[in-house]
């Protein structure tokens, strides 16, 4: 891959942001019209912004990784990342609006009146954010160490300095526009180069990937690994092999590897032939690529059936919870527009995910050695330059990076946003709480995924951002959806219920992402949590709530009217009805 | 991987460490623990008197909000322990609030009767229960009045497994302990009472100058330009009806930047062409909450430095911007600025010569009722020098929400 081409567009896309963020407002706002200034932001501004800072990594490179290696099962994942805006748009969107509030934590409070469901709020916000900034700022090592060959840690660490100093200093005050902004870039760059890829791909012959199948080599292929992998072969397989296979070192040696498992040491070199097919892979120690995805790829169809409900039900409800999706919410003028505002959401992301799935289905027809070395990820990157070549693959290359570094910019800038957000208002001590002390919340608010990013390697960046959802899903959208539909919600119910519900999946995460889980069943469900959590999540609010009923907050029924009242009907309250 | 668990780990402990001090930094170092720290613990008769402060002081924050069924259940766990009675109850006028120990289901309603009898007394007394039960404790019951400033509030029970003077004087001292501390909740209440009343003096202060400049500005126009006059007297009416209107306390960015669009259209009919303005506004800040009219004060104090004691041309702008969880609104003009020692004197409440910034003490306050202290006007001016204002409002409040103007006549 052309290096020149790839860092022009990555240090282009990063300038453009920096200089929209900073100077989109005087340009765009600077006037004397009153009528011009106090314009709201529309639903299709609101909605191309709230789409922009959702597309993350995990959508633009991570989606397409996973169909290269389990095929169209994880389909569902573009498919539960949309419909959750359609739980958000029915239950949730013009209530939290309406509700005045600008954080989760702050609906909370505004809901229940209590400061002690808010503060145990502002740590599941904090924790979702670095759950879900963690794979961005990986990806973003992916990108850069496939187009310059530079450490993994270095991108992430280039996307944290850049988002933090732009956050810091104030430079994404028109925040709304950066974000509509790489909405649409985010569309081009992956719009274009699927039209040539496809007109390749036609070109071609039009090849068919066969998705249930093992993916096979279409020609001489070279793969390196890059550490210990086990392979399983279905069908005996020749191939040429430089390093150390089953123990035994072999140089230039031509093999032939009986169906079955096989140990090949990292640093191995093997060469495959034409049409061979593709073997599986099973690194031999600690969580790799497949183990993370080996519910899903699992013999067992109850396994299979049982993550993709996990992966449905943390999709679907976990949306309404990330902290950079509710933070957008108060930008829209009433609870009408915050509704017309999602469903304009609905379809521009509904859009967008028609996408990885083509650049998913031609990566196992072309790069399907991805899926040996680690890098499934990766395959949006480069299959310009393995379809198109020349020139033309560098560019189309290079606006896919230019693509990736957008979403990786603006997910982290939204997330960080709505972190240091949190930590500045309700962490820091009230006497420090200025406005330059936001600034310091900035690089607090990176600092801790920056460093589980550099340390934590190899996790499918679409599979660490199922798992933000599914603490979000158990926490957040129990609180959110009762708090808004039932009046029986006490603050106790509500305090059990987040430290049950979205405790019990935040320790399942990690202890499955700090690898501490047993094989079979057990690995299964907590990898998955969503399953048991988010029931368990609202039976333990509905529960503890019915059980403290005495505690239901005063002001109850006045703080739902609010929510449920269109503005313009609350503002003409009956007689006598107002305060 | 080993490296990814032990920076999860990591990450996770960092999260219970954050979560931890966050906890203990806002929760005061229980009494226990201080006391713990020294050898000496005094007399057992000392040690007892600090337990009985100790308990008390653990009751009284909850009765600080009246005598409420959440309050009367917090305190009531705590005036028995102080008490050391098998049960005690507390109760208003007519119900039973909070029972804390056995003997709810039997007791309460007899403990009903009692009470009324109490009330009209006004005097405490010690009764035999009359229990039927054998296993039963409560054989005696010492039912002392809790009073108020406008009489009886309720009664405290205690009940005993015998007759005891102890007890009878022990329960009529914690009535009264507890009296006091109802007397204290009704003086909060008070002063609830007093800031709300005050926060609506202070708002919609109308300068009435303005009305009788804008009037005689309009009758300027009626022969010469009968279209502007009637624009301009459109104006002065959405202006008025805003300025004038009565509910809420609170309203949108949006709808104060219209009310100053109005204002301006006013003055700019007074002084022509000498006025320029300048808008730079965020749109995101467009719907936060402030209260109502606190900008539009500001924008007439800049309008009254820059034109009025000033001859050459005036430029106010007025900035809106995202900061974060905060909107931060500034209001800046080229005219002629303040010393600002006498400043200082104006926002402290003094009354300085003239009405030279009349409204900047009136919204300064209305913030920090409000917000807090660390939410007032931040001014920075000199003689000459101009002057801008800053405002910082959060973008959520609890109790704040914008009333949204009716629309339509």
């Amino acid at each position: 891959m052309n290096q020149t081409y790839a860092l022009t567009a990555v240090t282009a896309v990063v300038l453009a942001t920096v200089l929209v963020g900073a100077l989109g407002l005087r340009m765009s706002r600077t006037t004397s019209d009153f009528y011009v200034a106090s314009r709201t932001v529309g639903p299709r501004l609101n909605a191309a912004a709230i789409s922009g800072e959702y597309l993350s990594a995990a959508s633009f490179l991570g989606i397409a990784g996973l169909v290269l290696l389990q095929g169209p099962a994880m389909l569902w994942y573009p498919v539960g990342y949309t419909a959750g805006y359609l739980v958000l748009l029915v239950l949730v969107a013009a209530p939290l609006r309406r509700s005045g509030a600008y954080t989760l934590p702050d609906f909370a409070e505004a809901r229940l009146q209590s400061r002690a469901v808010r503060r145990i709020s502002v740590l599941f916000v904090v924790g979702v954010g670095w759950l879900y900034l963690l794979p961005q700022l990986q990806g973003a090592g992916l990108t850069l160490e496939i187009l310059t060959g530079a450490p993994h840690w270095v991108g992430g660490l280039v996307v944290a300095c850049v988002v933090t100093a732009a956050v810091a200093a104030g430079g994404m005050r028109s925040i709304t526009f950066v974000q509509a902004f790489q909405y649409w870039l985010k569309l081009t760059a992956l719009l274009v180069p699927a039209f040539f890829l496809l007109a390749a791909w036609a070109g071609d012959g039009a090849p068919r990937a066969t998705l249930d199948a093992p993916a096979t080599f279409r020609e001489h292929t070279v793969v390196t690994l890059a550490e210990d992998v086990r392979l399983s072969v279905a069908a005996p397989l020749t191939l040429t092999v430089t390093g150390t296979v089953d123990g035994r070192a072999h140089d230039g040696q031509v093999v032939t590897l009986s169906a079955g498992r096989h140990e090949v040491r990292a640093a191995t070199r093997l060469e495959f032939l034409p049409g061979s097919a593709v073997p599986r892979t099973r690194p031999a120690a600690g969580m790799g690529v497949s183990s993370w995805s080996q519910p899903l790829s699992g013999p067992q169809d109850g396994h299979r059936l049982y993550a993709t409900y996990g992966l449905i039900l943390a999709t679907f409800l976990g949306t309404m919870g990330l902290p950079h999706v509710a933070v957008r919410f108060y930008t829209s003028p009433d609870g009408r527009a915050a509704r017309r505002t999602t469903l304009v959401v609905l379809g521009l992301v509904g859009a967008f995910y028609l996408l990885p799935a083509v650049y998913g289905a031609l990566g196992r027809l072309y790069a399907p050695e991805l899926a040996l070395t680690g890098d499934a990820d990766a395959a949006v990157l480069v299959l310009p330059e393995r379809m198109v070549g020349g020139t033309l693959g560098d560019l189309l290359g290079a606006l896919l990076a230019g693509g990736a570094f957008a979403a990786f910019l603006s997910t982290a800038s939204g997330l960080t946003v709505a972190v240091a957000g949190v930590l500045h208002q309700d962490v820091l001590p009230g006497r420090a709480r200025t406005v330059s002390a936001f600034r310091y919340a900035a690089p607090a608010a990176m600092a801790v995924p920056l460093a589980g990013s550099v340390a934590a390697t190899d996790v499918p960046v679409a599979d660490a951002v199922g798992l933000a959802f599914a603490v979000s899903a158990s926490s957040f959208c129990p609180l959110l959806v009762l708090g808004i539909w039932w009046r029986g919600l006490t603050p106790p119910g509500a305090v059990a219920g987040l430290l049950t519900g979205g405790g019990a999946a935040l320790s399942a995460v990690l202890a499955t992402r700090a690898g501490l889980a047993p094989a079979g069943w057990v690995h299964t469900l907590l990898a998955w949590p969503a399953v048991w959590s988010v029931p368990l999540g609202f039976l333990t609010m509905a529960g503890v709530s019915l059980a403290t009923r005495s505690r239901i907050p005063p002001g109850t029924a006045a703080t739902l009217t609010r929510l449920h009242l269109p503005e313009d009907v609350a503002a003409h309250p009956p007689a006598g009805g107002h305060r | 991987m080993t490296g990814a668990g032990t920076a999860l780990l990591v990450a996770a402990v960092a999260v219970l460490a954050l979560a931890a001090g966050y906890a203990l930094g806002r929760r005061p170092l229980p009494r226990g623990a201080r006391a713990g720290r020294h050898l000496d613990l005094g007399t057992p008769v000392e040690r007892a008197t600090f337990h009985t402060l100790h308990t008390a002081s653990l009751a009284a924050p909850p009765l600080r909000a009246g005598l409420t069924e959440d309050a009367a259940r917090k305190a009531a766990k705590r005036l028995r322990s102080l008490l050391g009675t098998e049960a005690l109850c507390l109760t208003d006028r007519e119900a039973v609030l909070a029972w804390d120990g056995p003997g709810a289901d039997h007791h309460e309603r007899r403990a009903v009767a009692r009470v009324a009898e109490v009330l009209r007394s006004g005097r405490s007394m010690s009764v035999r229960t009359e229990c039927q039960r054998p296993d039963c404790p409560l054989k005696w019951a010492v039912f002392a009045p809790l009073t108020g400033e406008d009489g009886m509030l309720g009664a405290l029970v205690a009940y005993g497994s015998r007759e005891s003077a102890v007890l009878v004087r022990a329960a009529t001292e914690v009535a009264r302990w507890v009296s006091v501390q109802l007397e204290l909740a009704e003086l909060d209440r008070s002063r609830t009472r007093l800031m709300e009343a005050e926060i609506k003096a202070l708002r919609a202060q109308i300068s009435p100058h303005f009305i009788f400049n804008s009037l005689a500005a309009i009758a300027s126009f009626v022969r010469t330009d009968p279209e502007r006059a009637r624009d301009l007297l459109l104006e002065f009416a959405d202006f008025t009806r805003y300025s004038f209107r009565r509910h809420g306390d609170f309203t949108t960015l949006a709808e104060e930047l219209r009310s100053i669009e109005q204002y301006l259209a006013l003055a700019g009919a007074r002084f022509g062409d000498r006025l320029k303005v300048t808008l730079q506004v965020a749109p995101e800040v467009l719907p936060v909450a402030l209260p109502f009219l606190c900008l539009q004060p500001l924008v007439e104090n800049a309008v009254k430095h820059g034109l009025e004691d000033s001859t050459k041309e005036c430029r106010i702008t007025i900035a809106a911007r995202d900061a974060g969880s905060e909107a931060l609104l500034t209001i800046e003009d080229n005219g002629v600025g303040m010393d600002p020692a006498l400043l200082r004197r104006i926002l402290a409440g003094e009354r300085v010569g003239g009405s030279s910034g009349i409204g900047l003490p009136n919204v300064d306050e209305r913030l920090r009722q409000v917000y807090g202290d660390a939410y007032g006007l931040v001014v920075e001016t000199g003689v000459g020098a101009g002057m801008k204002v800053t405002v910082r409002v959060p973008k959520y409040r609890p109790g704040v929400h914008p009333a949204t103007a009716p629309v339509g006549p």
